[in-house]
């Protein structure tokens, strides 16, 4: 474990017991992030990919192995707020306006009120919500709505971001400005993301680091190490470098499957 | 307003149904007065005579509705006879017992939502409150409260209460425990208290569940006054009305306090449907 790595997971299991017997979520998962990378966990459903996040979370508890965030354990590290999480729906407060939704956390984080209104203001600039800062969620798209969950969960300066398929509900054109918009935003603020998504052009074009799981018993099957810059147009999807990458991530979901 | 010829048809189909079960109903005494008057009655005679008995076996709706308009616009509010103040006696001890039943409905479900012993202890008992007959239990409540020298009001209060807190706790409990996984899982994240989970997301989340559990609650508030009222001898009330109306076969007095009763309760019911639209209109969480 070298001194930038943010998270580190060692031989992460979790096994649910139901009434048809365990299921292995995760099976002995080892993995590092370093600080500032940007991880996608790609795979067929139920692989563990979004377990795997829960447990950075410390909403699911592993039933073995070890994990640390920042250096300490997910639970300590959710104490000290040092994650932001991003889950599938926007999870909006219908009878809060936009601003007061991002309000929220900081409400009950206990920051003072000036200090609230500047970061609200702040992280509306980051997803470019300017100006809806009065405007209630319904008065907005799915893809904006989205964009203020986003803000929401940068609002109190977590070095991690947690994003569960964020995207995953929004058609294909509102995703891909969404994706462009969100490497911006990485790049800007230097956060470490985690991300999950059952997209492949998605994961190849975010990521810096993409992790292939396979399922029963949810496993890494593949760890790609991106050799794409880290400056990203839409048009380098349409790249021989980028669609050899697509290429190997394909693979290694195939190879996951190859024992059903 | 496009629901309102419907309502008045309907109102128009009832209002004729009654007219003929009038006739039907008070048909046989109409005859026996005839018999013993040794007159032969025409079929005019006899819709007119069903329509104007002094103490038929069902009042026809014209009246109704005379009674009505004479024991309330041409009495007085403080005349023992004006049913404004009967309904007036009758609101109070709805109003209290609504209000004391829809605080002890939100407090037991806030208990039962955020206590596991209490979810498991004051729920059976919750439902089993509302298993024994209200009207046996009634005049024990009032017996014993005039014993230990309460009277009047809050006796009758209790009752409602009694009543009405039922649809609250089952309604708020429901609420409360609206908010699905991921929004408290999104509390989780960012190490919200309990407290805080409550007061931004369970309390909020739980607010169309109140309101309708709270015009449930009111419409039961207002059968709780009116048989609180019926042990008590029949001093003031609506109830009172009822049962001093019976007691000396005064069908049109019951059927004026009746239907009294009923707008009462509509009435009441409209303005908490009305508040709802309101404030879930404005929390944009209208259906």
């Amino acid at each position: 474990m070298s001194n930038n790595t943010i998270i580190s997971a060692k031989d992460l299991s979790l096994t649910f017991q139901t009434n048809d017997g365990p299921v292995h979520a995760l099976k002995d998962v080892s993995l590092d992030i370093k600080k500032g990378d940007f991880v996608s966990f790609i795979g067929p459903s139920g692989c563990g990919k979004t377990t795997f996040l829960r447990v950075m979370a410390d909403l699911e508890q592993p039933t073995a192995g070890s994990i640390k965030m920042n250096g300490v354990s997910p639970e300590e590290a959710r104490r000290s707020r040092a994650y932001g999480y991003v889950f599938q729906a926007a999870g909006l407060y219908p009878w809060r306006t936009i601003g007061g939704n991002i309000r929220l956390p900081l409400e009950i984080m206990g920051y003072d009120k000036a200090d609230q209104a500047e970061r609200v203001k702040r992280v509306l600039e980051l997803v470019e919500l300017g100006g809806f800062e009065k405007k209630f969620p319904w008065q907005l798209s799915g893809g904006m709505q989205q964009r203020a969950s986003i803000a929401r969960a940068l609002a109190f300066d977590a070095d991690i971001l947690l994003m569960d398929e964020p995207f995953g509900a929004l058609d294909e054109i509102v995703r891909d400005h969404l994706n462009e918009q969100l490497l911006q935003l990485w790049d800007r603020t230097q956060k470490t993301i985690a991300f999950v998504t059952h997209s492949i052009p998605e994961a190849v074009y975010l990521s810096t680091k993409i992790v292939v799981m396979s399922p029963r018993p949810g496993r890494i099957s593949d760890v790609i190490e991106s050799t794409l810059p880290r400056e990203r147009p839409l048009e380098i999807r349409d790249s021989p470098e980028f669609i050899e990458i697509a290429h190997r991530v394909r693979e290694g979901l195939r190879a996951g499957h190859s024992d059903d | 307003m496009k629901n309102l010829f419907p309502i008045l048809t309907v109102v128009a189909a009832i209002v004729v149904l009654w007219y003929g079960a009038a006739v039907w109903l008070n048909a046989p005494w109409a005859y026996d007065k005839a018999q013993r008057a040794d007159i032969t009655l025409s079929t005019s005679g006899l819709i007119a005579d069903t329509w104007s008995q002094k103490k038929p076996k069902l009042p026809a709706p014209h009246q109704v509705t005379q009674e009505i308009w004479k024991t309330t616009a041409e009495k007085k509010i403080t005349s023992k006879r004006s049913l404004i103040y009967h309904s007036w006696v009758t609101l109070s001890a709805t109003l209290l017992g609504f209000a004391l039943g829809a605080v002890l409905g939100i407090a037991l479900a806030v208990g039962i939502v955020f206590n596991r012993t209490m979810d498991m202890s004051v729920m059976p008992w919750v439902i089993t409150s509302q298993t024994i007959p209200i009207l046996a239990v009634a005049p024990m409540i009032i017996v014993v409260l005039n014993a230990v020298g309460i009277q009047g009001l809050l006796p009758k209060a209790i009752i409602s209460m009694y009543l009405s807190f039922f649809p609250v706790v089952v309604g708020m409990v429901k609420g409360l425990r609206s908010p699905d996984h991921m929004q408290l899982d999104q509390m989780r994240t960012w190490h919200a208290s309990g407290a805080q989970t409550f007061w931004r997301l369970r309390l909020p989340s739980s607010m169309p569940y109140l309101f309708t559990s709270l015009k449930i609650a009111m419409a039961a508030a207002i059968v709780g006054a009116i048989v609180g009222e019926l042990p008590t001898g029949a001093v003031a009330g609506l109830g009172a009305r009822l049962l001093a109306g019976s007691y000396y076969g005064q069908t049109i007095q019951i059927w004026s306090a009746l239907l009294v009763a009923a707008a009462l309760a509509a009435t009441l019911v409209a303005i908490i449907g009305l508040i709802q639209r309101i404030v879930l209109n404005r929390m944009g969480m209208a259906q």
